[in-house]
Formats: C-alpha cells, sequence, structure tokens
C-alpha cells in the first residue's frame, strides 16, 4: 500500500515538472543563459552587472532570459549541461572561475555558442571571451584614493589572488603612485570572495595602521570592508558596479566593469546573427571600463584631474601596469 | 610589532574565533550526548538568515538574535527526529540539514526580497561593544573598542556549558548518555529526551553563531558568508577535545592564526595564506591522530539509541 502510494506520488511529481516546463515555453525570441560563478547573484557586483546586461537584453531585444546559479565549483559543467539542453541560443559563463569548465563545454557541444566573462583561457571556436581592462579603471579610482587621502596610507583588499585581480592591485597601486608619490599602499587578499566576516577584518587591520581610503576587489567579501568604513569612519572604493548605495557616505567611488555592456553586447550578437568565437577587451576607451561616483562624493578638482589621467590612457600616453613586472617597470 | 598592533590582532583574533566558539560549544553538547552533529553550518546559516529577516521586521537586532535561536532550535529538530527517534545515519542527517538550510534561505531571500544573493541592510546591527566603560582600562581598553555583544555571550556561555556539563547531575546524565547510554537507561535516565535536549541546545548555540556572522559582523546576510566556519567549528571542538574550554582555546587558536596572517600581509610581509588556512585542519588532524594529548569521543557518538523492548 505504502509502495503503491510513493508511486503514485513520484508520477504525480513527475507530470507536473513536465507540466510547469511546458507552461514555461512561450513563442518568444531566443533563449539565452547566464550561468554565474560561486560568487552568485546578489553580490551588487559582478554576477548582478551581468544579470543586468540580461535584463536589458529582454526588454529591448526580446530575448527569453535565465539565470542559473553555480552553488560549487563543481556545478559548472552541470549548469552547462542543463543550459545546452534547455535550448539556449548562448550560454554566458559569468568569471574567469568557469574557464576550464567552459572549454569542456565548448567541446562536448561544438555547435553551441558560449561566450565567458574575464578570462581567455577558454579558447575555441564557439567561445567569445569577454574580457576588461580592470587596471585602466583600478589607475583612475588609485587616482581619486591618492587625492583624498589624508594619512598618506591607503590599503587594497582583494579576494582569492590571482592574476585577475592582481590586475585591479597594480593598476590601482600604479594610479596612487603617479597623483601622490608618497603614498604607502597596504595589500591584502583574503583567500575568499564570500566570508564577508573576513573582508571586514582585513579592512579593520589596514585601517588601524592608518589606512583611511580602502579599495576593495573582493567580491562579497566587499561588503565586509564597506561596513568596516562606515564603523571606522573612512573611505572605501566599491568595485564593478557603482556600490555607494551600500554606504553613500563612505563609498567614496567605485571602480565600473561594465558586464552588463559585455552581456548585452553578446547577446546581441547573437541575436542579429553575427556571433563569432574570439577575444573582445573593454576598455576605458570604449567606456567597458570607468570610474563612478554616484553618491558625488569627489571634489571638483579630483574629478577634473582623473578627466585627465583618463584622456591620457585612452590616447595611448602610457600603458596601465598589470602585473608584477609591469608595476616594476611603471614610470611616468 | 608595537603594543597597539599586538592589541589590534588579539581583538581581531577574539573576532574571528566568536562564532566559531558558538558553533562549537553546540557541537559539545550534541556530541557529548552523543549525537554527532555536522548540520552546525545549516544551521549557522538558518541563523544568519533569520535574524536579518526579523531585524527587518521590527527594526529591533535583539529581536533577530531571538529569531536565530528559535530557528536554530527548529533546524535541530530535524536532526533530533531522524537522528534520535527514527535512529536515522548522523551524518547523512547533518549533510540533509546543511543543504536544506542553504537551499531554503536562498528560496526565501527570493521569495521575501525578490532578489538572489544578499538582503538589504539591516536598520539595526550589534556590531557595536555594549560595555563602554571597559574601553577606558588603561593599555588594554583598545582591545574592546569593537567587541560585539556576542563576544560577551560566547565567554559567558562557554563557562555555563562547563558548568552544567561538569557540575550538574544533568550534566554527568548527559555525559552517560554520550558514553554509555544502556546503562544509563538501565538507572532511569531518559536517553531519547536527553538527547532531544542536547541537539536542541546545539540548536541554540549554532543559531546564535548565525546571527553573529550577519547582524553582529556585517548587518546583512549574504548566501555563502557562513562560509565553511559550521565545519571550522567542528574542527574546534575535535581539537578541543569534546571540552568548552577546550573548543574555546581551539577557536581563539584559529582565529590568532588567521589575524596573524592578515597583520603579516598589511605589512608586507609575504605569509602564503593557503598555508594559514591549512592550520585548523592540520591541527584537528593532529590532535586526532594523538600527536598533542588524546582527543577521544564520546564513547556512543554516533550511534543511535535502541531501545529494548522487552
Amino acid at each position: 500500500m505504502k509502495k503503491a502510494l510513493a508511486i503514485v506520488l513520484s508520477l504525480l511529481l513527475v507530470f507536473g515538472m513536465v507540466a510547469c516546463g511546458g507552461g514555461a515555453e512561450v513563442e518568444e525570441g531566443p533563449l539565452v543563459v547566464l550561468i554565474t560563478d560561486t560568487g552568485g547573484l546578489g553580490d551588487e557586483s559582478f554576477n548582478d552587472s551581468a544579470w543586468a546586461g540580461f535584463q536589458r537584453a529582454e526588454t529591448e531585444l526580446g530575448v527569453q532570459i535565465q539565470v542559473i546559479e553555480s552553488a560549487t565549483s563543481d556545478d559548472y559543467l552541470p549548469n552547462i549541461s542543463a543550459a545546452v539542453e534547455a535550448g539556449a541560443a548562448l550560454i554566458i559563463c559569468n568569471g574567469f572561475l568557469m574557464a576550464e569548465a567552459t572549454q569542456q563545454g565548448a567541446e562536448q557541444y561544438p555547435d553551441q555558442a558560449f561566450a565567458l566573462v574575464d578570462s581567455a583561457d577558454a579558447q575555441a571556436p564557439n567561445i567569445l571571451n569577454l574580457t576588461f581592462n580592470e587596471q585602466e579603471g583600478s589607475f583612475l579610482v588609485g587616482v581619486a584614493a591618492a587625492a583624498m587621502t589624508e594619512s598618506n596610507v591607503i590599503g587594497f583588499v582583494g579576494g582569492i589572488q590571482l592574476p585577475l585581480i592582481e590586475k585591479f592591485q597594480f593598476g590601482f597601486q600604479a594610479g596612487v603612485k603617479a597623483a601622490n608619490p608618497d603614498a604607502q599602499v597596504l595589500i591584502n587578499y583574503t583567500q575568499s570572495f564570500s566570508d564577508s566576516a573576513l573582508g571586514k577584518e582585513n579592512a579593520l587591520a589596514q585601517n588601524k595602521l592608518g589606512a583611511d581610503v580602502i579599495y576593495h576587489a573582493s567580491g562579497g567579501c566587499g561588503i565586509g570592508v564597506i561596513q568596516a568604513a562606515g564603523e571606522q569612519d573612512f573611505w572605501a572604493i566599491g568595485v564593478d558596479q557603482d556600490q555607494s548605495a551600500l554606504d553613500p557616505d563612505h563609498v567614496l567611488c567605485s571602480m565600473i566593469k561594465r558586464v552588463d555592456v559585455a552581456t548585452f553586447n553578446a547577446i546581441k550578437m547573437v541575436v542579429d546573427g553575427e556571433f563569432e568565437g574570439g577575444g573582445y577587451v573593454f576598455s576605458l576607451a570604449d567606456e567597458g571600463i570607468g570610474a563612478g561616483d554616484e553618491a558625488g562624493n569627489l571634489p571638483a578638482d579630483v574629478l577634473a584631474s582623473i578627466e585627465v589621467w583618463k584622456e591620457k590612457i585612452v590616447n595611448g600616453e602610457f600603458e596601465v601596469p598589470y602585473d608584477a613586472n609591469t608595476f616594476a617597470n611603471f614610470s611616468l | 610589532m608595537s603594543g597597539v598592533t599586538v592589541i589590534a590582532v588579539i581583538a581581531s583574533a577574539i573576532r574571528l574565533a566568536t562564532p566559531l566558539l558558538l558553533s562549537a560549544l553546540g557541537g559539545v553538547f550534541s556530541e557529548r550526548s552523543g549525537v554527532v552533529n555536522i548540520g552546525l553550518e545549516g544551521i549557522m546559516i538558518f541563523g544568519a538568515f533569520f535574524s536579518v529577516l526579523f531585524t527587518h521586521i521590527t527594526g529591533n537586532a535583539w529581536i533577530g538574535v531571538v529569531a536565530a535561536i528559535i530557528f536554530g532550535i527548529v533546524m535541530a529538530a530535524l536532526l533530533a527526529v531522524v537522528s534520535i527517534n527514527l535512529k536515522g545515519n548522523q551524518i547523512i542527517a547533518g549533510t540533509a540539514v546543511n543543504l536544506l538550510a542553504a537551499a531554503l534561505t536562498a528560496f526565501f531571500l527570493e521569495l521575501i526580497w525578490h532578489r538572489s544573493g544578499s538582503t538589504p541592510i539591516c536598520p539595526d546591527m550589534l556590531t557595536s561593544n555594549p560595555i563602554r566603560v571597559l574601553e577606558k582600562l588603561p593599555v588594554i581598553g583598545d582591545l574592546f573598542k569593537q567587541f560585539t555583544p556576542f563576544i560577551y555571550i560566547a565567554i559567558v556561555l562557554t563557562f555555563v556549558t562547563y558548568y552544567i556539563l561538569w557540575k550538574t547531575p544533568w550534566g554527568l546524565h548527559v555525559r552517560a548518555v554520550g558514553e554509555h547510554p544502556k546503562a544509563a537507561d538501565t538507572v532511569g535516565i531518559g536517553v531519547y529526551k536527553t538527547r532531544w535536549i542536547c541537539v536542541l541546545l546545539s540548536g541554540v548555540l549554532a543559531g546564535l553563531s548565525g546571527a553573529c556572522l550577519s547582524i553582529g559582523t556585517v548587518g546583512l546576510f549574504r548566501e555563502g558568508m557562513v562560509a565553511g566556519k559550521g565545519f571550522i567549528a567542528l574542527a574546534a571542538m575535535v581539537f578541543g577535545k569534546w571540552h568548552p574550554i577546550g573548543a574555546m582555546g581551539a577557536s581563539f587558536f584559529f582565529g590568532i592564526c588567521l589575524a596573524i596572517q592578515i597583520q603579516a600581509q598589511s605589512f608586507g610581509l609575504d605569509v602564503p595564506g593557503e598555508f594559514l588556512a591549512m592550520v585548523p585542519y592540520v591541527a584537528t588532524i593532529i590532535v586526532l591522530i594523538g600527536v598533542v594529548g588524546k582527543a577521544v569521543a564520546p564513547k556512543a557518538d554516533g550511534q543511535p539509541y535502541e531501545k529494548d523492548e522487552a
């Protein structure tokens, strides 16, 4: 009796799922799927920004959008398979953490269009690599930090120490050095993109050593950095999106990385039938990278000097360092 | 290193150790009664989420703390039913709690705030020192500047736990149940009842620990914010030899390892972060293989108790 009941119930469940699945298939534009890295949506940063591009594409291009959040790195490949099975016209894998899975996925499904944000490590004819010159935007907020510090001690809190995050670090250090050679930059890495408590402790430690402006490139740890700034009354600099809404009185400005522009453009390519593999680098020149100050905390003279530096970078007067080597050789 | 820096490192270590300690105490209660509680992580996630939810609803973080405790108990009750009454595998039950808590909170987040990933910032938090007088102390006054209420609560609860488990008749019952439930049953100690109470107490403590991470640290809930601390708390419990004072020492040790690493980085010293991140696990393994004294789990830890019907 119990067994029969169990069978009936599971059948009901299966039919229920099929029914739901059927209901979702409204005849509309192509389906595009975003797969987030373990940071997930709600980071008020990288993944949210990518999703914003999807939402814009939904209204402007009439595509169907879907997001799959990865709980662990073991989920990347299964999530890619799920997206392929759902019939996605384009799968956007968000983040360098997904490079390996994207490579495998692209080989397994050679006819499927993929876009990989933030990494050029996965290469295949059906992968479009969307990368950014984060060092350029970081340079600009470095200029802002150098102008606003009173102690001449500035902090940088990174997530996991990877070449990508080092682009933020060295670009930032170069900006500080260019605008205020006397200022010292403290460097910390939390080795996590989700442990907010660790972000806070790292920022508090830097503040204790005198840092009064702290730039973070640490995903979900960043909320801890901003919280510390509020408690100890110093400046935090946000990353990826304008993070001033989290604490308008303590977020000085943010390094903006228009992941939304990147995802939107990739979707547009598919809609226009122009998708092809390869690489695209967003930079200051095409507004894919920038510095933003929605809360209006930057004085006019600092804004002006940021503009001057931006001009120089866009005109190619010098190359912004992005790793230890280029930074060591950096001089103006 | 100057004195100020030493104080800053110690303060940082204590802040990092507090959520570990609260959860580890929960583990001590549960495992001393013979129930392995691998679900601490999940209970912490629940505590972290519901403290934020109720702080948002009521505007009072203390009500959030009460909510964290209540929902910690709810999660622990699930573990208790499965592992005590239904005599299920405790490890699997605990793992289920972890998975369920992570998934449910993500679902509620979507349901309540229509966003995924993180909640808005709470209108009220418990991130400042409630006992201002201590900051006026000479030399160590600085230490207390960022002591949250949770730090005081954790320290008090450590000694309360010790007192209950080692100085009261009921504590003796708990330990008897964890060592030899049959013998305890024979002399009229209710094995199921004792285990139930202990597992629920672990829910109270791990729930508090979750609240400490959310409203006591950053003032919001973020998916993944517990970041494996429930498991490090378990390691602290083992490293502390299933003893509350030991768990306190172990939590502080893990905290200070992290704090030193953070400080060393700020100073520009190159200490590989991965190496120090391993310390809790390496320390636990060393204790388990008996290099630093011997850590013996309660004898009946992990075994469901089958009452003889005869």
